[in-house]
C-alpha cells in the first residue's frame, strides 16, 4: 500500500512526461525549435484547432486586440486530456490509500518501515532507500495527497487554455512524488533528496511560463535563496554524521541524549554540538519555509500558475521546513537555545509578513505573505516544543490556504488574468461560489470560532504564552499582533475584490464563474477548512497526543507544554478571537463604511506606508549587499579571470600561435608547378649528396 | 679522336641539365615541361645504352627500351591531361596553373 501511495504519482508523472515529449516531437518534427520557434505557430495544425489558446500571460491582452498586437497562437499538445486524466486518477488513488494509511497508522498504530533497496554504502556511511510510516508521516501523506489531488483536478479547469498541459501535469505529479519521498524519509539523506526534489519542481513550476522574463527571474530567485538554506541544511547533516556516525533517524535519535553538553569545533571556535546542529538544520527549514531573512523568494514565486502556488507555495512544500523540525523533534527538544531562535524567527516572520500583507495590492501576493506569516506561527509552535500543535496548524492551514489560493485562481481567471485588487470590486454576485468559499477560507485563516484555523491558531498562541522558553512571550506578542493583522489583510482582500462597486467595468462585465472542475475542489477544501479542526483537536492539541503520535514525536521529560496550555487566563484564551474581531471591525470601517479612509491614512503615514509597500526594503537591501557584489565579482572573474587569463593562456592562446605558424607554412604552397619541381630536385640532390658524402651505406 | 664513354656521359649530363632547367626556368608552357621530362629520361637512356655498350651487357639496352615505352605512355597521359585541362580552364600557361595554392 505504501509503495502505491508514493510511486503512483511518479508513474503518473512519467506517463505525462512521455506524452509531453511525444507532443513536443510532433510539434517540432525537424528537431529542436530555433530561437524564433516560440512565436511560430504551425499553420496546418492550427487550422484544425480554431480555438487554439493564446499563451496565458497574453490571454488578457489578446482579449482586447486594440491595446496590443495579436499574440502567437499555439495548438494544445496532443494527448493533453489523457495526461490530465492519468495523473489525476493516480493522485486520487493515492489519496484514498493515504487516508486508509492515516487511519491504520494513527488509530491502529501499525507503524512500519518499508525497506526498498540500499543506496549508498561507503565506509561508515550507509544510506538506504526506505519508507518510514508513522503518525507524523501519515499526517503529511494525507495533507500532501489531498491537496495535490484537488489541485490536479482544479488544474484541469484552470490550465484549459494552456498548450503545454502534459508538461504541467507531469511536473505536478513529480512534485507530489518528491514531497512524498520527503515525508516518508527514513534517513537524513533521503530527506535531503526529497527536499531538493521539491525545490527543483518548485523551480520548474514557477518558471512554467518560461517565456515570461519575470517568471524566469522568480524561478531562479527561489532556487538560489533555497540554496542558501540548503547549504546550512547539508552542513547540519554533515554535523549529525560527524557526531553520531549515522544518518538514519533511529540511530541519530537514540544517540541524541548522549550528545548533550558535547561541543563541536566550528569556524574556529567551539560551540554546543546540539545547538549548532539544530541551528544549521533550521537554516534549511528557513529557506524552504520562507522564514524571515530567507523569505524573499516566496512572494516572487507567485509568478507561477495559481494551482502551483496553492500546492507548492502554500500547502505542501513550504511546510516541509515545519515537518522537518517536527521529524527531528528529539534533537530540537534537547537544544533550548536553538528553540529560542526558532521562536524568534517564527514570531518575527508572523508579524513582519502580516504587516506587508496589509498594504499589498496583488491578490496572490497578499495570500503569499499570509502563507509566510502562518508558517511563522507554525515555527513558534515548534520552538515552544508543542510539535503536535505546529503539525495541527500545518494540517488545517493546508486546507484553508490551498482554498484561498484556488479562490484567487478562480477570481484571476474570471478577471482574465487581472491580479490587482484595485481593479476588482463587486464580484460577489458574479462569482457566488468563489465568494462564499473564499469567505470560508478567510474565516478559517483568521481563526473564526469553530473553523479549522480557530483550533490550531489559538493552540499555538496558548502554547507560546505558557512556554518556559525565554522567547515564549515574544512569540506570543508577535503572533497576537499578527492575528489582528491577519484579519485586516484578508478581509481587505475580500472587501476590495468582492464588495463595493466594480472599478473596472469591462472586466466586471466579462467575469464568469469558473468551470465545474474548478468549483469541486473549492467545495471540498471549504469543507476541509471548516471540519479539519474540531474532530482532530484532541489528537493534535489535546490529551490524545501522546497516544496518537506515539514515537513519531518525542517530548523531553521536562516538556509539559501540552498540559500547561489548558491552564491559562481567560483573557489569553480569548485574545485571538478578540483580536480577530478587532481586525475585522477595522477593515469594515475602512473598506466598507468609509472607503476613502485608507488612501488618507496612507497619505498621512507616507514613510510607513512606503516602508511596508516596499516589503521592508528587503529586496533592495539584498540587492545592495549580495546581488550587486556577486554580479561585480562574477563579471571580474568572467572578463579577467576566465576571458583574459585562462582563455588567453589556454585554448585561445594556443590556437592563435598555431594559426601564426600555419599562416607561414601556407605561404610555401604557391601552387606553381615549377616551385614544386624545384623543391623535389633540391631534395633529390640533397639526398644524393648525403648518400655520396654523408655516410657509408652498407 | 675516339669517342669514348666520357663523351656519351657528358652529352647525357648536358641533356639532363637542360631538362632540369627547362622545368623550373620555364614560366610559359606546360608542354615544355613535358618535353623537359622527356629530355631527362633521354639522358638516362643515353647513360644506359652507353654503359651497356661499354660493359658488353645487353640488359642496359633492354632497360632503355623499357624506359622509352614508359616515356611514351607518360607523354600520352600528360598530353591528354593537358587537353582536358585546357578545355576546362581555357589556358595552359604555367602561371595560371596554381589551383594548389594554399
Amino acid at each position: 500500500m505504501y509503495y502505491a501511495i508514493v510511486f503512483l504519482p511518479l508513474l503518473g508523472a512519467v506517463i505525462a512526461a512521455l506524452i509531453a515529449l511525444v507532443g513536443a516531437r510532433a510539434r517540432h518534427p525537424g528537431g529542436p525549435p530555433d530561437v524564433g520557434a516560440k512565436n511560430h505557430a504551425q499553420g496546418p495544425v492550427e487550422e484544425n484547432h480554431p480555438r487554439a489558446a493564446p499563451s496565458p500571460d497574453s490571454a488578457h491582452a489578446a482579449l482586447d486586440a486594440s491595446h496590443s498586437e495579436p499574440q502567437p497562437l499555439q495548438p494544445p499538445a496532443a494527448g493533453s486530456r489523457s495526461a490530465e486524466l492519468v495523473t489525476t486518477v493516480f493522485l486520487f488513488a493515492s489519496l484514498l490509500l493515504s487516508w486508509l494509511a492515516f487511519v491504520d497508522v494513527g488509530f491502529g498504530h501499525h507503524d512500519s518501515r518499508v525497506a526498498l533497496f540500499p543506496w549508498i554504502v561507503a565506509g561508515d556511511l550507509k544510506v538506504d532507500w526506505a519508507l518510514r510510516i508513522d503518525t507524523l508521516t501519515a499526517v503529511m501523506l494525507v495533507v500532501v495527497t489531498t491537496i495535490s489531488a484537488f489541485v490536479h483536478l482544479y488544474s484541469i479547469g484552470y490550465m484549459e487554455e494552456d498548450p503545454y498541459r502534459p508538461r504541467f501535469f507531469s511536473y505536478l505529479s513529480l512534485f507530489t512524488f518528491a514531497m512524498l519521498m520527503l515525508v516518508t524519509a527514513d534517513n537524513l539523506v533521503q530527506l535531503f533528496f526529497g527536499w531538493e526534489g521539491v525545490g527543483l519542481m518548485s523551480y520548474l513550476l514557477i518558471g512554467f511560463w518560461y517565456h515570461k522574463p519575470e517568471a524566469n527571474a522568480a524561478a531562479i530567485k527561489a532556487f538560489i535563496v533555497n540554496r542558501v538554506g540548503d547549504f546550512g541544511f547539508s552542513l547540519g547533516i554533515f554535523a549529525v554524521f560527524m557526531m553520531t556516525g549515522a544518518v538514519d533517524l533511529d540511530t541519530v535519535f537514540a544517540q541524541a541524549p548522549a550528545l548533550t553538553g558535547k561541543s563541536i569545533h566550528f569556524l574556529s571556535w567551539n560551540v554546543d554540538a546540539l545547538t549548532l546542529i539544530c541551528l544549521l538544520l533550521f537554516m534549511g527549514a528557513m529557506g524552504k519555509s520562507a522564514q524571515f531573512l530567507l523569505h524573499t523568494w516566496l512572494p516572487d514565486a507567485m509568478e507561477g500558475p495559481t494551482p502551483v502556488s496553492a500546492l507548492i507555495h502554500a500547502a505542501t512544500m513550504v511546510t516541509a521546513g515545519v515537518f522537518m523540525v517536527a521529524r527531528l523533534s528529539p534533537l530540537f527538544d534537547l537544544a533550548p537555545h536553538a528553540q529560542s531562535f526558532v521562536i524568534f524567527i517564527g514570531g518575527t516572520t508572523a508579524f513582519f509578513a502580516a504587516t506587508i500583507g496589509v498594504v499589498q495590492n496583488d491578490i496572490k501576493r497578499i495570500v503569499a505573505y499570509s502563507t509566510c506569516s502562518q508558517l511563522g506561527y507554525m515555527f513558534v509552535a515548534m520552538g515552544t516544543g508543542a510539535y503536535s500543535i505546529g503539525m495541527f496548524h500545518l494540517f488545517t492551514h493546508a486546507f484553508f490556504k490551498a482554498l484561498l489560493f484556488l479562490c484567487c485562481g478562480s477570481v484571476i481567471t474570471a478577471m482574465h488574468h487581472e491580479q490587482d485588487i484595485r481593479h476588482m470590486g463587486g464580484l460577489k454576485d458574479k462569482l457566488p461560489v468563489t465568494y462564499w468559499t473564499m469567505v470560508i477560507g478567510a474565516l478559517a485563516l483568521t481563526g473564526f470560532p469553530l473553523t479549522a484555523g480557530y483550533f490550531s491558531k489559538d493552540a499555538i498562541m496558548e502554547a507560546a504564552y505558557v512556554s518556559t522558553n525565554p522567547m515564549g512571550l515574544y512569540g506570543f506578542g508577535t503572533t497576537a499582533i499578527a492575528a489582528a493583522l491577519t484579519a485586516i489583510y484578508i478581509w481587505r482582500l475580500i472587501f476590495m475584490t468582492f464588495h463595493g462597486s466594480p472599478r473596472d467595468r469591462r472586466h466586471y462585465d466579462e467575469a464568469r464563474e469558473s468551470p465545474i472542475t474548478m468549483l469541486i475542489p473549492l467545495g471540498f477544501l471549504a469543507a476541509g477548512s471548516i471540519f479539519a479542526g474540531y474532530p482532530f483537536r484532541d489528537l493534535f492539541a489535546g490529551h490524545a497526543v501522546s497516544e496518537f503520535f506515539g514515537d513519531s514525536l518525542k517530548f523531553a521529560a521536562s516538556n509539559h507544554i501540552l498540559d500547561e496550555m489548558h491552564h491559562i487566563p481567560l483573557v489569553v484564551a480569548l485574545a485571538p478571537t478578540l483580536l480577530m474581531a478587532l481586525g475585522f471591525a477595522i477593515t469594515w470601517e475602512f473598506y466598507i463604511r468609509r472607503p476613502e479612509l485608507p488612501a488618507e491614512l496612507a497619505r498621512q503615514q507616507q514613510p510607513l506606508y512606503k516602508f511596508l509597500l516596499n516589503k521592508w526594503y528587503f529586496d533592495e537591501i539584498y540587492d545592495f549587499l549580495f546581488v550587486r557584489p556577486t554580479l561585480w565579482l562574477a563579471r571580474v572573474l568572467w572578463k579577467y579571470g576566465d576571458g583574459w587569463t585562462i582563455d588567453g593562456l589556454g585554448p585561445d592562446g594556443i590556437s592563435a600561435r598555431v594559426l601564426d605558424v600555419t599562416r607561414g607554412v601556407v605561404r610555401l604552397q604557391t601552387g606553381y608547378l615549377y616551385h614544386y619541381a624545384f623543391a623535389m630536385l633540391i631534395g633529390v640532390a640533397a639526398l644524393i649528396t648525403w648518400f655520396m658524402f654523408g655516410g657509408r651505406v652498407s | 679522336m675516339t669517342i669514348g664513354l666520357g663523351h656519351y656521359l657528358t652529352v647525357a649530363a648536358i641533356l639532363f641539365t637542360i631538362g632540369i632547367f627547362g622545368i623550373f626556368l620555364n614560366r610559359k608552357n606546360v608542354i615544355i615541361i613535358l618535353m623537359s621530362i622527356e629530355l631527362i629520361l633521354l639522358a638516362g637512356n643515353i647513360n644506359l645504352v652507353a654503359f651497356s655498350a661499354f660493359l658488353g651487357d645487353l640488359v642496359g639496352q633492354v632497360y632503355a627500351l623499357l624506359v622509352l615505352t614508359v616515356a611514351a605512355a607518360e607523354t600520352a597521359i600528360g598530353l591528354s591531361i593537358l587537353v582536358a585541362y585546357y578545355r576546362n580552364r581555357g589556358s595552359i600557361a604555367v602561371e595560371d596553373v596554381n589551383l594548389m595554392k594554399g
